[in-house]
């Protein structure tokens, strides 16, 4: 209890920050002005238009808990038809389809949309600032989500829906073995659903580093905030792969472009590499929220802090690196030798090493303090039982001989639903009927969750425990009927029928909730006695979080004896007196106060920009390509559309935040939270082209399929054209450092100049694409490029459109620094891309 | 954890004379693997119960232990023990179990959407074909060279040794061992397609080297 009262420290810090208080208002006067300006509209149509991090974040987890119940429903019909041998319940396709679309709902469009809502709902309140840093893209985001999850809906309705397991191993699922839409459907889907992905790791990793409350140090910012860093960096590196092998793949499905046919110099372990890239640090990219939820409420639980702090910092860090060394894990028997093995076998030993960290470390928290059984805590004790075991099996699948026998078989099976449901599903347990009160404004209903909770442990461990002999046992995974097999019958049909129990614990849970919504009494504020600012506002929280915000004297202290002078306008920037959405912007590593971002409105234009790339994917689905290709004009239109609403406008004067403290907008920042963002984007960018670098020099190094025909792209003609797009595009970043309208139009210019001569190139000089895989990637990498340069071109053209309307002036750069990054990353991109040909071809 | 000992005797009840059980090994190779199994199975539960009974303590007072013992002591070293022995332990029979060049007996595994297209040498030399039952002698190693005619298939026979996947374009190279003679069940573990559940077949271990299959057959 001491520990949490006793902020001498803090106090002290407090004396010596520049930002004084403000006078104090009538809340409830303050209350109006901000609901006015930050509510979303009314009815159905607010619900269009809502951009609002509270709304969207909790959209975006009941969504996924809805398609959590479809994915249970799936995994029930997988239960049903195993429950017997002979299994007669379902026919082999349709078997095929309903356990490729479990996995595939359970991980793309419930744990990872899941783990966003949270973020995206918790973090802007931890960190004590207003919304996400985008508050449009969380909507687009969530519309994409939406879309590409009905979409694959749609197509198990239809009898369509891929069908070629999870992890979509060529070539089962290239067009000649997967005829039909089926896999298009999951490719396309799937990239659709990560555009949200790639938009909440964006926003994440800005907001995190920039809008943390003044005074909120990197090394004293919330531990969830240090998880949610590691998980969305994570998330930036971890993706690209996995849509820079889905494009192969449905260009080599579309088009007849051979990545990863082996008879024309293809390779399907290209897709393995690619997939596992991505599909091992997903693991923990689920996992590190989770472990982020748990070092969160453990200590409020055990009303103590945190144990070692550094060392979970550390530990993160620690499994957001070792996380990329591991994913051949994956692949222990697809031939590689044995001692190339034993290096990803050690690295992935290793990475139970920062996650044993935190476990002793949470272990130790509750040494320290007084643990309380309230219901969190229940759902940590399942965590903790569940995931210690799923770890201990991944430790064993880890070690090389044991995999080749347990690898592909119930074993595995068992395990990575000890990992998900005990490192996933039971801390997102622990966090919604922590954070409920925080949702509804509303107490709980004794008993039934603790009765849920028993009824999920004892269905979870009945249903998979015994799972792990099965697999010991001989049985694969992904078969339908096993009528040879009847010693398997009494394991499969216990798993059967404790499933349903878990089920019903599901049920209960989601029970236990929809009561407390709608028959819970009223919760008094802070109801958990919290030392975080989450806490630190009215119940339910209001959608503009703090009617003040909070500086450095509000950190580090009982949330109750910080809302009422948050509320009363004590803190920094109060109220909404400009009518418009503002909050403070920090600098990333001591939260200095920077400058304030004047944020947008509630506007429908997310839900259309992401409509329209929908109608992008569905002429994809029906194969009308050349469509498609003018689908594209709408969605770049829009972009531009939406990139015009933060024109500068209105009163840019500098804005008093409290008393003899001003702070300039966003237009005359030096670093504005839009070019934190492009920074976060052109890593994952970057990343997508290494993808498809390394899948070059894959090709070219390891894979031993038929040789290349003689490339035809040598001549004299092809080396020029190469050259002049080498030098236009150089000129191009170099002009970019410069200012004035002049440059930008010259801009336009040279990235055309470029983009024509690389056209000429790809149509008359480059190798026919659909030979030879070599000739693929570098067609490829060529795509990458012309498309970087007509990004580039619009950018140019939208910061000349800018001097017309004389929108950038000596204090306002506009869109300036954003073309000038991104003209410098085409041009590095462009030249690695001719280097790379060039020492192909002379080497 | 509440379960461990329940799960062994289950284990040694089913595990016997099942045609699938990796726990029933019939061979050197797939006796190793079986070894190092009940080895870390033991760790195992050692560990869980250890996690359950500091869980249990927790609930007690209040204890000031400081923090390194957890982080440090238990976080970092008492895990990296553990797992360096086992790494080791994995490496040590993982090398033991490789294919070698040691004129080790040679056969060939081809799989193809849905099933398995056998080859080995008779005493003439010439390649004799099986389809769904691969011929092998007993009591000495033999490398099965894997191709794939289509898709992914992976040949795995648990009682003899671990699965290696059969990948169009590449030759995989594997070893299996029978200690007795007699007729092994093997499977496909990769998943294949439509009849990947019934791309069963089986291995035959012949005391006598090339086998005469017709008198086999009789």
């Amino acid at each position: 209890m001491t520990d949490i009262t006793s902020f001498d420290a803090a106090e002290d810090r407090a004396t010596t920050n520049s930002i004084p208080r403000n006078p104090p208002q009538r809340a409830l006067h303050l209350h109006r002005e901000l609901g006015r300006v930050w509510a979303n509209d009314k009815g159905f149509w607010g619900q269009i238009t809502a951009v609002s991090h509270t709304t969207l974040g909790l959209r975006f987890m009941a969504t996924a808990f809805v398609f959590f119940a479809i994915g249970g429903i799936l995994s029930m019909l997988i239960r049903a038809q195993l429950a017997t041998h002979q299994g007669a319940f379902l026919d082999t396709e349709i078997y095929n389809q309903i356990f490729t679309m479990h996995g595939s709902i359970m991980m793309f469009l419930f744990a990872i949309p899941m783990l966003e809502g949270l973020a995206i709902w918790l973090l802007p309140k931890m960190l004590g600032t207003r919304d996400m840093a985008f508050p449009r893209l969380t909507s687009l985001g969530y519309w994409c989500y939406l879309f590409g999850g009905l979409i694959m809906l749609t197509a198990l309705l239809f009898g369509v829906a891929p069908r070629d397991g999870w992890f979509m191993y060529t070539p089962l699922a290239s067009a000649v073995h997967s005829p039909g839409i089926n896999a298009d459907v999951w490719l396309l889907g799937v990239t659709f659903v990560e555009i949200s992905a790639i938009a909440a790791a964006v926003e994440i990793t800005v907001t995190i580093l920039r809008q943390r409350a003044p005074g909120m140090k990197l090394t004293e910012m919330p531990l969830f905030a240090w998880y949610m860093l590691g998980t969305s960096a994570m998330m930036l590196v971890g993706f690209p792969p996995l849509i820079a092998g889905s494009v192969l793949l449905e260009l080599e499905r579309a088009f007849g472009w051979p990545f990863f046919d082996p008879t024309r110099g293809g390779d399907p372990l290209l897709w393995q590499h690619l997939f596992w890239l991505f599909g091992h640090p997903e693991v923990y990219i689920i996992f590190l929220p989770a472990a982020g939820v748990m070092s969160m409420i453990i200590p409020v639980m055990c009303r103590t802090k945190i144990l070692g702090y550094g060392a979970i910092v550390a530990a993160v860090l620690g499994l957001v690196f070792l996380s990329f060394g591991l994913w051949v894990h994956h692949m222990f028997t697809v031939g590689i030798p044995h001692m190339a093995l034993a290096f990803f076998s050690a690295a992935s030993v290793l990475v139970a090493v920062p996650t044993a960290v935190q476990v002793f470390a949470w272990i130790g928290t509750m040494w320290k303090g007084q643990p309380q059984l309230h219901l969190p805590m229940y759902h940590i004790l399942g965590f903790f039982l569940t995931f210690v075991m799923g770890g201990l099996t991944g430790v064993m699948l880890a070690i090389v001989p044991f995999n080749w026998q347990a690898h592909d078989t119930a074993f595995v099976t068992a395990h990575l639903h000890y990992v998900l449901i005990g490192g996933f599903v039971f801390p997102m347990m622990a966090a919604v009927t922590y954070w409920m009160p925080l949702i509804t404004g509303r107490r709980r209903i004794k008993g039934l969750g603790e009765t849920a909770f028993w009824v999920i442990v004892v269905g979870f461990h009945g249903t998979f425990f015994i799972m792990h002999l099965t697999g010991l046992m001989g049985m694969p995974r992904r078969i339908d009927i096993y009528p040879d097999n009847p010693e398997w019958v009494w394991l499969n049909l216990t798993s059967s029928i404790f499933s349903f129990v878990l089920t019903i614990g599901f049920a209960m849970f989601a029970l236990d909730l929809l009561l407390q919504i709608f028959l819970g009494k009223r919760e008094s504020r802070d109801p958990w006695e919290a030392p975080t600012l989450d806490w630190a506002m009215p119940l339910p929280s209001p959608n503009y979080n703090y009617a003040s915000l909070p500086t450095l004297r509000d950190l580090d202290k009982p949330a109750r004896d910080v809302i009422l002078p948050l509320a009363r306008g004590e803190g920094a920037l109060p109220g909404a007196p400009r009518g418009r959405r503002e909050f403070l912007v920090t600098r990333a590593i001591n939260a200095e106060p920077d400058h304030v971002a004047i944020l947008p409105g509630n506007t429908a234009l997310p839900l259309v920009l992401s409509a329209s790339i929908g109608v992008f994917v569905l002429l994809m689905l029906a194969s009308l390509y050349l469509l498609a290709a003018f689908a594209l004009l709408p969605v770049a239109a829009l972009i531009w559309v939406w990139v015009r609403a933060m024109a500068p406008s209105g009163d840019l004067r500098p804005i008093e935040i409290a008393p003899g403290t001003s702070l300039p907008v966003h237009h005359h920042a030096r670093q504005s939270l839009a070019q934190s963002g492009l920074n976060a984007l052109l890593v994952a960018d970057g990343t997508l082209f290494a993808s498809l670098i390394f899948g070059l020099a894959f090709l070219s190094v390891v894979t031993q399929g038929p040789a290349a025909p003689p490339a035809g792209a040598h001549t004299m003609a092809s080396l020029v054209a190469l050259g002049v797009i080498g030098v236009v595009m150089m000129i191009a970043a170099w002009i970019a450092t410069g200012v004035g309208r002049g440059t930008a139009q010259l801009g336009v210019v040279l990235n055309i100049v470029a983009l024509v001569v690389l056209t000429w190139l790809a149509l008359t000089q480059m190798d026919d694409p659909t030979v030879h895989a070599r000739d693929a990637l570098r067609a490829a990498v060529a795509g990458y490029v012309a498309l970087h340069v007509i990004v580039a071109a619009g950018m140019a053209a939208f910061v000349a459109d800018q001097y017309r309307r004389g929108e950038i002036t000596a204090q306002i750069h506009g869109g300036y620094p954003g073309w000038r990054k991104w003209q410098s990353f085409t041009t590095a991109t462009t030249l690695i891309a001719i280097a790379i040909l060039l020492a192909q071809v002379f080497a | 954890m509440r379960g461990a000992s329940a799960f062994i005797a289950f284990a040694l009840l089913a595990g016997c004379d099942t045609g699938l059980s990796t726990l029933a090994p019939a061979g050197p190779v797939a006796a190793d693997i079986a070894w190092l199994w009940w080895v870390m199975l033991a760790g195992a539960t050692l560990i869980t119960v250890l996690m359950v009974v500091l869980l249990v303590v927790a609930f007690g007072r209040p204890k000031d232990t400081g923090s390194r013992v957890w982080t440090h002591g238990m976080g970092l070293w008492f895990s990296l023990t553990v797992l360096t022995a086992l790494l080791a332990a994995g490496l040590w029979v993982g090398e033991r179990i490789q294919p070698r060049d040691d004129d080790a007996v040679v056969v060939r595994a081809h799989a193809f959407q849905w099933g398995w297209e056998f080859s080995h040498e008779a005493a003439d030399g010439t390649a004799v074909e099986s389809n769904d039952l691969l011929h092998i002698p007993v009591g000495v190693p033999v490398d099965v060279l894997i191709t794939s005619e289509d898709v992914i298939h992976s040949f795995w026979v648990p009682r003899l040794a671990g699965k290696m996947d059969a990948i169009p374009g590449r030759t995989n190279r594997t070893r299996i061992q029978a200690d007795e003679a007699g007729e092994y069940d093997g499977l496909c573990a990769e998943f294949c397609g439509l009849n990947h559940a019934g791309m069963r077949f089986s291995v035959q271990a012949h005391a006598n080297w090339p086998p005469d299959l017709n008198e086999a057959e009789q």
